[in-house]
């Protein structure tokens, strides 16, 4: 038995630590740790709540659209505010750029590396990759000299002896099995994705200011004006740059990267059968298609218990809970209890190893991060959930479509989704079906302009003194990694209390009070580990689930004084 | 270890000497150089020997990370990249584990008092360290271990540059920046925002490389060539500003018509950065471009001082003489024009914001 540590678990956002028993070249027993911690809804406390989405926003700097958009839609129901519709139009782009950018970014530069092998590159053959590119897509970029150009500039970087980013990687593993040509043309599509979320998050920019960290949200609406006769607005400009990028994006995720999606997979099968995990699947659904109190969402809401993806179940926001088993807290009712969001409570209390350590105890306290459950159970969420859901429920059509065609072109079932791969594959699926209706969204607003609509928000629930004055909302998002829930309580103008359960909480979280791991740490279990000094694929199945720690980790309940006493030194 | 000069890169990648010298002079026009500097920035880059690099993340979201993956002028950032070898950088490093904790230890012994340190983040002091650690050791440990035998620290965005949102009252983990946790560190300079912009890091680089010297800073640490100037003078919106156009409601319009947002609450007469000139993703665009106030991100504690975002600056201090402010504007928030002027570097008085936010004496909210 060979006790594995992965600290820190690289390529993600945020600070991970992975232990893993290993026998018998697989993973027995599986321990996922947060390792860092900040406090931001404890910040919030006492706070104009139309500042909050500028402080949720900071949780992090990747998915960094998320938390602001949770942020406004809590305070927005808390105080009733109805954002018109050119704002919902706004926020879809704006949300969708985020979700295409950041798959793009995690497949390529997060992700990709666990399966392409960039120092069997350089003995590829430049013919033999064109006939490769050439066989899986018509993507322009793909002759005999681009890639003699991308092979000799790769050679160049290791011949100078300092890799960099790349260095003291496992190069040569035997778990990697794409032939030289295979590598060869997916480090050219690496450095080609640089360029691509560069240009396509320009998006960002032009309805937000700026990336990272947008800043043009309002509780309310939108601070990005609309009018067609002005020079200092969203103007017919405007419109077609939107156009343009979204054009682009559709180009590169069409015939870049769900080609390379079903290339490389084509080349590593039996990962559909390795990561299953815990196999309940929750999403909140996202994208607003109206602006009714409950609008038909774009992407639905559900859950898929047991994965029967014959039915799917309402969600009932009143059976979330989390629990602190396991996690660096205490409660005040008991740490083996689970509390919903609005009663929550978070005192933090580290009780493990005193820094530095080699080793945490996996029996008592191991994590920052809570163990998330509903209706008591642990849930994955995100990409996969999302388009689990879709598929069950047979909306939006055009996922069923692109799910039975990734599944046909592997030779695969439907089984084969609950897997390392089936997380892979649903990230380019649902990447493909948003960046197909931002075109869409962006008619809408052209449309809504021709009509001299140009309202972006509701002026009505701007002054504090109209908002009631006690009050509770929350604010649901689909965020590129899953199910992202805000709870606010506002009282006399102020936060009161403030929680965040996110996405890579429920996916990273530890174990409950009985003792279920969380999907992470389900999923790693059954994960061969060839050569346990070079654990490659326990890699490949975290960051199969594009783990976001910064998000993962919050502080919550601010009627909590112990937090205060903390110690400086 | 062999280290090559940036021509023999150049044309290994392509690059044609056009370009690399198109860039040299937009990087010339980013540093506030005249454009006679650009052949000099080339030579200057062409012949110097790649620094080795390595950037720490401690409590942080990864925001300056994502910025700087935005650099502008495409390919040579790219090459720029390279160029500084960034030996250790967990988002974006293809090792784990303890081969990751290898590739740092060998880049900072093999670089002793050569290298140059990036930290993203505060560091955390509460609890022994442990609400930030990695590989098991804490980030205070870590900081003071790398940057204290850095040439150089470079505390990129404002959490590491100022303790930023971590360190926003209460500051519950004790979150230092990184003057403060590692006392005495050699060549500290702040690029404070949240995140900082990507070409301004860059422009950073490049200017050492050039110039053979770090630039000269302001009182907080930061580079004259990027936050010497405040937001509010070099704004677009200025002439809206001393003509009293304001911008009354979002959506009115004064708002589409890109009046300016004082009375929204912006901060931009008490904060110092270059977003007016060379805004953000390779110059699309900008905050007060779309329409949003300026927070303030790139100053101390702005989480604190400049909160609440939307509550006008009492004080608007260091009009040009014949400018104005709107009467009736500053009348609602019962204060006066201060006197006091803060025109150029080293002088941002800041402000108590009208309104207040609950607990501005210091003392604990509740």
């Amino acid at each position: 038995m060979a006790h594995i540590v992965v600290d820190p678990v690289t390529r993600i956002e945020g600070h991970l630590r992975v232990e893993a028993e290993v026998e018998g070249g697989t993973v027995k027993e599986a321990w996922s740790s947060s390792t860092m911690f900040r406090g931001i809804e404890l910040i919030l406390r006492g706070r104009d709540p139309r500042d909050a989405w500028a402080f949720t926003q900071r949780i992090c700097g990747v998915c960094t659209t998320v938390h602001a958009i949770a942020s406004i839609r809590a305070v927005e129901k808390a105080i009733g505010a109805m954002p018109p519709p050119n704002a919902r139009l706004l926020r879809n782009l704006i949300m969708a750029a985020q979700a295409v950018q950041d798959h793009v970014i995690h497949f390529y530069h997060l992700h990709a590396l666990d399966w392409v092998d960039i120092v069997s590159a350089l003995n590829a053959d430049p013919a033999k990759t064109s006939t490769l590119a050439q066989s899986i897509s018509d993507w322009p970029l793909s002759s005999t000299s681009y890639f003699s150009g991308v092979r000799d500039r790769i050679k160049t970087f290791v011949e100078r002896g300092q890799l960099g980013i790349f260095a003291n990687a496992y190069w040569g593993h035997p778990a990697y099995r794409l032939p030289p040509e295979a590598n060869l043309m997916a480090a050219a599509h690496y450095l080609e994705a640089l360029d691509f979320q560069r240009r396509f998050i320009k998006i960002h920019a032009l309805l937000g200011g700026k990336n990272p960290h947008l800043q043009s949200f309002l509780v309310g609406g939108m601070a990005t004006p609309l009018d067609p006769d002005s020079q200092s607005a969203l103007n017919m400009d405007t419109i077609a740059a939107l156009d343009k990028l979204v054009a682009e994006g559709l180009d590169f995720v069409s015939r870049v990267y769900i080609p390379d999606v079903l290339a490389i997979a084509s080349y590593y099968k039996d990962w559909a059968s390795i990561g299953t995990g815990i196999g309940n699947y929750m999403a909140y659904g996202d994208y607003p298609e109206d602006d009714s109190e409950n609008p038909r969402l774009f992407l639905p809401t559900g859950i898929i218990r047991g994965r029967d993806l014959a039915k799917t179940e309402t969600i009932d926001q009143a059976k979330i809970t989390e629990q602190i088993a396991h996690s660096w807290y205490d409660y005040s009712v008991g740490d083996d209890k689970g509390l919903n969001p609005y009663k929550g409570e978070t005192t933090p209390h580290y009780t493990g190893p005193k820094p530095p350590y080699e080793r945490l105890d996996v029996s008592q306290k191991y994590s920052w991060l809570k163990s998330p459950r509903y209706d008591g159970e642990p849930m994955e969420v995100g990409p996969l959930a999302r388009m689990l859901v879709a598929y069950s429920t047979g909306r939006p059509a055009r996922v069923k479509v692109l799910v039975d065609k990734v599944l046909k072109s592997l030779g695969v079932g439907p089984e084969a989704l609950f897997s390392t791969l089936g997380r892979i594959a649903a990230r380019a699926v649902e990447t493909q079906v948003l960046v197909e209706s931002m075109g869409r969204w962006v008619q809408d607003l052209a449309e809504n302009m021709a009509r001299r609509d140009y309202r972006i928000q509701d002026n009505s629930k701007w002054d504090p003194s109209s908002w009631p004055h006690d009050c509770l909302g929350a604010g649901f998002h689909e965020a590129p990694r899953g199910a992202l829930g805000h709870w606010v309580h506002i009282s006399n103008g102020s936060i009161v209390n403030y929680q965040c359960v996110v996405p890579s909480t429920w996916n990273a979280g530890p174990r409950d009070a009985s003792g279920h791991p969380g999907p992470y740490e389900a999923a790693l279990v059954g994960t061969p580990v060839a050569k346990p000094e070079q654990p490659l694929e326990i890699l490949r199945t975290v960051h199969s689930f594009d783990p976001c720690m910064a998000c993962g980790v919050h502080v919550v309940d601010a009627t909590k004084r112990e937090l205060a006493r903390v110690r400086v030194m | 270890m062999r280290v090559h000069g940036l021509r023999e890169e150049l044309e290994h990648q392509g690059i044609s000497r056009r370009e690399f010298l198109a860039f040299c002079a937009s990087m010339a026009a980013v540093l506030g150089l005249p454009d006679s500097a650009g052949p000099a920035i080339a030579a200057a880059v062409e012949n110097e020997a790649r620094p080795i690099l390595v950037w720490l993340e401690f409590q942080d979201c990864a925001g300056n990370t994502e910025s700087l993956l935005r650099a502008g002028h495409p390919t040579v950032a790219d090459l720029i990249l390279d160029t500084i070898s960034l030996s250790y950088h967990e988002t974006l490093m293809a090792a784990a584990g303890s081969q990751a904790e290898q590739a740092l230890t060998q880049a900072v012994h093999d670089n002793a008092g050569k290298y140059i340190a990036l930290v993203e983040g505060s560091i955390p002091s509460g609890a022994d360290g442990a609400y930030c650690t990695i590989g098991g050791k804490s980030a205070l440990q870590i900081a003071r271990d790398i940057c204290g035998n850095a040439a150089a620290t470079i505390a990129v965005g404002t959490c590491a540059a100022f303790g930023g949102i971590p360190a926003a009252r209460p500051n519950p983990t004790g979150a230092l920046s990184v003057a403060d946790a590692v006392p005495g560190v050699k060549n500290l300079i702040n690029m404070s925002a949240c995140p900082a912009n990507a070409e301004n890091i860059t422009a950073l680089i490049i200017y050492y490389l050039t110039l053979k010297r770090w630039p000269p800073l302001d009182q907080y640490r930061r580079p004259l060539f990027a936050y010497g100037k405040a937001i509010h003078d070099n704004c677009e919106r200025r002439a809206h500003f001393d003509a009293g156009q304001y911008v009354e409601a979002w959506g009115d319009e004064a708002h589409r018509h890109g009046h300016c947002l004082y009375k929204m609450g912006c901060k931009g007469p008490a904060t110092s950065q270059n977003c007016p000139v060379v805004r953000w993703n390779e110059g699309t665009n900008w905050p007060i471009g779309c329409g949003h106030p300026c927070i303030g991100c790139a100053e101390p504690n702005f989480w604190d001082t400049m909160t609440p975002f939307y509550g006008r600056l009492p004080n608007v201090a260091g009009f040009d003489v014949g400018s104005w402010v709107d009467p009736v504007g500053l009348g609602l928030t019962g204060l006066v024009v201060a006197a006091a002027a803060v025109h150029g570097v080293g002088e941002i008085v800041r402000h108590r914001i009208a309104g207040g936010s609950s607990n501005e004496d210091g003392s604990e909210a509740e």
